[in-house]
């Protein structure tokens, strides 16, 4: 197994799991809020078309879990509404 | 009662449909297509008197400006998205700072507010911190073009019009002297006093259609949209060189560098024109042009991601001025369309002036440089 981490807290994944399937596998289903209302978010769709599952990779935000390679040491944030805060 | 038919459900056809309803008169609205689903879906929502120097086009603007907030008072501001977030010009280089400066000048002589500043960060702090200076421009506003479209017809609507979407014009029906006494559509013949052709860049073809030809044609216009974000872009910024892009008639690509934010919290970036017809395709270079250009403009752009790109077609004519006032070769035909990139602002002054044209009244504003008059040949009818 290799390791990630998730708001600064170890997740073990699969080499060749996505950022999507290793956060759904350790029963993680949402990690993102959206702008105007809060509502949580995570996969939906699962291919790439929908962009609901954003969230930031290595402190870039708006990436799409279910398409992101999880990779050893990867430093994965849940994102409030756009992700663009520090703007 | 008059009958009017109004060809085109997009922000002209709307705003005429809106002010010839409220003079008490009949009205039915056709479109081939949907309400708003050609160009006042491809745009950015524009009232500007930043763009136009002295002369007609600016009086009309400056009329519909005022229109559009008495309009936003009927159907409410916030229900339109109507926002009086007002423009900056900046000059990308000490010596652009002349010309705005001067050509700002004569517009405020003309009655347009300008107050140049030197520090651009003072009013935007996003923009790049380097940049010469510029001027601001508090009457510019922004709509949101469908919903404004969509409330426009449905307060005409709730005055007794009607709309027919689906439905493309064949030809005008006219009496033995050449006036019109109807039209004929896909969805059958309709009675009518009164067409107004207000269907935007396809305003060409249905005037000819109609025996009343006049020269609208496509220019392609790029939009990019990036992801929300929180508010970073207050204003509609943008470069000086725009203002010489939408008057020039090259016929190759010219862009030039627009931003602004939207109450949903994307960036809308543009500005390109070109002269290739009808072509919807989407070229890359076009694309990586303009987002290159409004990082120049807002470095912070550059980690934000492109959400998508659209493209649309400005009606533009051969003097970049609108088409409005009757058709002296079919009576009873007015033509409301070619506005190219002003169609947004323009629409309520147009829709305005037509009615009023149509009641035989003043409209108020200097109306002579938009007369079909000047694409017919030959003697008066």
């Amino acid at each position: 197994m290799s390791r990630l981490t998730v708001d600064g807290e170890p997740l073990e994944f699969r080499p060749g799991q996505t950022v999507g399937a290793a956060l759904m596998a350790a029963g993680i289903l949402s990690w993102r809020r959206t702008t105007h209302r809060g509502a949580p978010r995570g996969l939906f769709c699962g291919i790439g078309v929908c962009f609901d599952c954003l969230v930031t990779v290595d402190d870039v935000p708006n990436q799409r879990a279910c398409l992101t390679p999880a990779r050893e040491g990867m430093r994965i944030r849940t994102q409030e509404g756009t992700g663009h805060d520090q703007l | 009662m008059t009958q009017a038919v109004v060809v085109g459900a997009g922000i002209v056809g709307a705003a005429c449909a809106y002010y010839l309803s409220a003079a008490g008169i009949d009205v039915t609205v056709v479109d081939r297509g949907q309400i708003g689903a050609g160009t006042t879906s491809r745009g950015e929502g524009n009232i500007l008197v930043s763009d136009k120097g002295p002369g007609p086009e600016l009086e009309l603007m400056r009329l519909s400006r005022t229109l559009w907030l008495d309009l936003a008072g009927d159907v409410g501001a916030a229900a339109i998205e109507l926002e009086r977030k007002g423009g900056l010009v900046v000059a990308t280089s000490p010596a652009a700072l002349g010309p705005l400066h001067e050509f700002a000048a004569a517009q405020a002589a003309a009655g347009v507010r300008t107050v140049e500043i030197s520090r651009p960060t003072d009013f935007e702090p996003h923009v790049d911190p380097g940049l010469p200076g510029g001027v601001l421009y508090p009457e510019d506003m922004q709509v949101q073009p469908v919903l404004a479209a969509a409330h426009l017809l449905a307060s005409a609507r709730q005055r007794g019009a009607r709309v027919m979407q689906r439905t493309a014009v064949h030809g005008v029906r006219t009496d033995s002297g050449g006036a019109v006494t109807g039209i004929d559509t896909s969805s059958g013949p309709l009675r009518a006093d009164v067409i107004v052709n207000a269907a935007g860049t396809w305003g060409g073809e249905v005037g000819e259609a109609m025996g009343a030809g006049i020269p609208v044609l496509p220019r392609k216009g790029y939009v990019l949209v990036t992801e929300p974000l929180p508010t970073v872009v207050r204003r509609k910024v943008y470069s000086a060189d725009y203002v010489a892009n939408v008057s020039s008639s090259d016929a190759g690509l010219e862009t030039s560098c627009v931003v602004e934010g939207t109450r949903g919290g994307t960036v809308l970036i543009g500005a390109s024109r070109q002269r290739v017809g009808y072509d919807t395709t989407i070229d890359a270079e076009v694309v990586s042009t303009l987002a290159r250009q409004a990082v120049t403009l807002f470095p912070m752009l550059k980690a934000v991601n492109l959400m998508r790109v659209y493209c649309g077609f400005r009606p533009y004519c051969p003097d970049h001025l609108p088409v409005i006032g009757p058709d002296r070769r079919v009576p009873g035909v007015y033509h409301a369309c070619g506005h190219e990139g002003a169609g947004v602002g323009l629409a309520p002054a147009t829709g305005y002036a037509v009615t009023r044209q149509i009641l035989g009244q003043p409209v108020g504003a200097p109306m002579s440089s938009f007369s079909p008059d000047r694409f017919v040949g030959g003697a008066a009818a």
